[in-house]
């Protein structure tokens, strides 16, 4: 990790109609760093991360990507979403794509690369996530966590400088959460730049470099999981803690 | 059956069906290509494109065919002078192909956003999350999946597009029903023979294409 920024969000606000979703954010996540969301539900943490790559515009503030402010719109936007990995909950994997296809659509089509190297290193990247033996199955033929898993290869393939996961192992089966985890885990250990919404503490624990807790859209506290968890500060993040960690 | 023994009825029946099956190839390729591409335009970001789109669809969905049909003999062909072929079957063809299609492609377009519709929000962001443009998303995710959804009732539409196609007779083309008329005019003590042969002409061509492409949509059908 460097202390170099490569997200940068400053004063963002974001409003559902009248609802205030994001309320002032601030947030810096540094080359390298895996910063870990938490918080209740409704509280912005989908929509800050969404709000990255611009799948939420936001109403005021600036997100900088790289150093460069995020484009409004057209191609500009397309190749900066291009640098940045997304993991969704529901995975969304191309319905009628094969789950080779689905990793080398990007590579492909956006980038224009060679097709041979393409499938090279999708077919890697799909084995280093352990379902290089299920390439030529469609997503319905497999399980949510391996869906999961190779949603997490498709947004490596673009090899991206930063991933963004949001509530990745939410529509899980509880017994399918550790192997996309393992993943997640063992790429923080390389040194990608991650956020990561989540609701597993556990993960924060171990892989987050720095808990960022939000409630009601704003960023309440943020700091080292050890710290965050061992000593909140504020009186939301007590009482959430307080909440899920009692069971 | 004494109508049809005779060689020169049978080639009026035959050809009538030829240009039925001509009117609905061409007619059906041309409602499927500009179908799509009006479906783009209604789903697409650009304003002006929607409207024309939805423009489309509002008139000539709403406009009876034989009113379309008679537009393009009396108003592109007699006054504007849009010809386009000199053979004067030829130019009565084509002209009933580009009505048919006209109006066909209204539905389509319907048929295809409702499709759209059918594709989970999360599949176009994800094409956009890996960087796809507009475009590509629309071409490459969206339509192949929303086209797999309505192959039934793209189906409907081409059965419908196929009885239609008898309307262009109104403009001189012999066609199947005028085929038929001209038939039951110098049969007059065979009307009902003649009525049954070509109705059951219809049918016995249009039930299995029902049949095929239900089977189609379910051979295609995307799995989630």
């Amino acid at each position: 990790m460097s202390d170099e920024a490569l997200i940068v969000l400053d004063k963002v606000n974001k409003y559902f109609g009248p609802l205030h979703v994001l309320q002032d954010v601030d947030l810096s996540v540094a080359r390298g760093e895996v910063v870990v969301v938490i918080g209740p539900s409704g509280s912005g943490k989908s929509t800050l991360c969404r709000a990255i790559n611009r799948l939420e515009p936001i109403n005021s503030g600036t997100i900088t990507f790289d150093g460069r402010p995020l484009p409004a719109e057209g191609r500009s936007l397309a190749r900066l979403r291009s640098e940045v990995g997304m993991v969704f909950q529901s995975f969304n994997l191309f319905a009628h794509k094969t789950i080779l296809q689905n990793v080398m659509l990007g590579p492909l089509k956006v980038r224009k690369e060679k097709p041979a190297e393409v499938r090279e290193r999708a077919m890697s990247l799909l084995d280093r996530v352990g379902i290089g033996n299920q390439a030529e199955k469609y997503p319905a033929q497999l399980s949510g966590g391996q869906q999961q898993r190779v949603a997490i290869a498709r947004a490596l393939a673009m090899q991206p400088k930063a991933m963004l996961f949001d509530e990745p192992t939410s529509a899980l089966d509880p017994e399918m959460v550790g192997e996309v985890l393992d993943v997640m885990t063992s790429l923080a250990r390389e040194g990608m730049t991650m956020v990561v919404v989540t609701h597993e503490m556990g993960f924060a624990r171990h892989a987050a470099n720095r808990v960022v807790f939000m409630a009601d859209g704003q960023l309440v506290e943020s700091a080292p999981p050890a710290e965050f968890f061992a000593n909140p500060k504020s009186d939301r993040a007590k009482d959430f803690l307080s909440k899920i960690l009692t069971h | 059956m004494d109508v049809f023994s005779d060689p020169l009825n049978r080639e009026v029946y035959l050809t009538g069906f030829l240009w039925i099956l001509k009117l609905t190839l061409a007619g059906g390729v041309g409602a499927l290509l500009l179908g799509v591409l009006l479906a783009a335009m209604r789903v697409s970001p650009v304003p002006v494109l929607r409207a024309f789109g939805t423009a489309w669809v509002n008139i000539f969905r709403n406009t009876p065919l034989t009113l379309i049909i008679f537009f393009c003999y009396f108003g592109l062909f007699s006054t504007l002078g849009v010809a386009f072929s000199d053979d004067i079957d030829l130019n009565n063809f084509w002209l009933g192909v580009t009505g048919l299609a006209v109006y066909t492609a209204a539905f389509v377009c319907e048929a295809i956003r409702s499709g759209i519709n059918t594709v989970p929000a999360g599949q176009a962001e994800a094409a956009r999350a890996i960087g796809m443009t507009f475009r590509q998303t629309l071409t490459m995710i969206i339509l192949p999946q929303a086209g797999r959804a309505v192959i039934a009732p793209l189906g409907s539409i081409i059965i419908a597009l196929c009885k239609n196609a008898t309307i262009v007779g109104t403009i001189g083309l012999m066609e199947s029903s005028n085929a038929m008329k001209q038939l039951i005019n110098e049969n007059g003590d065979a009307v009902v023979p003649i009525f049954l042969v070509f109705a059951g002409t219809f049918a016995i061509v249009l039930i299995p294409t029902g049949y095929a492409f239900g089977w189609l949509a379910n051979r295609l059908a995307v799995k989630r």
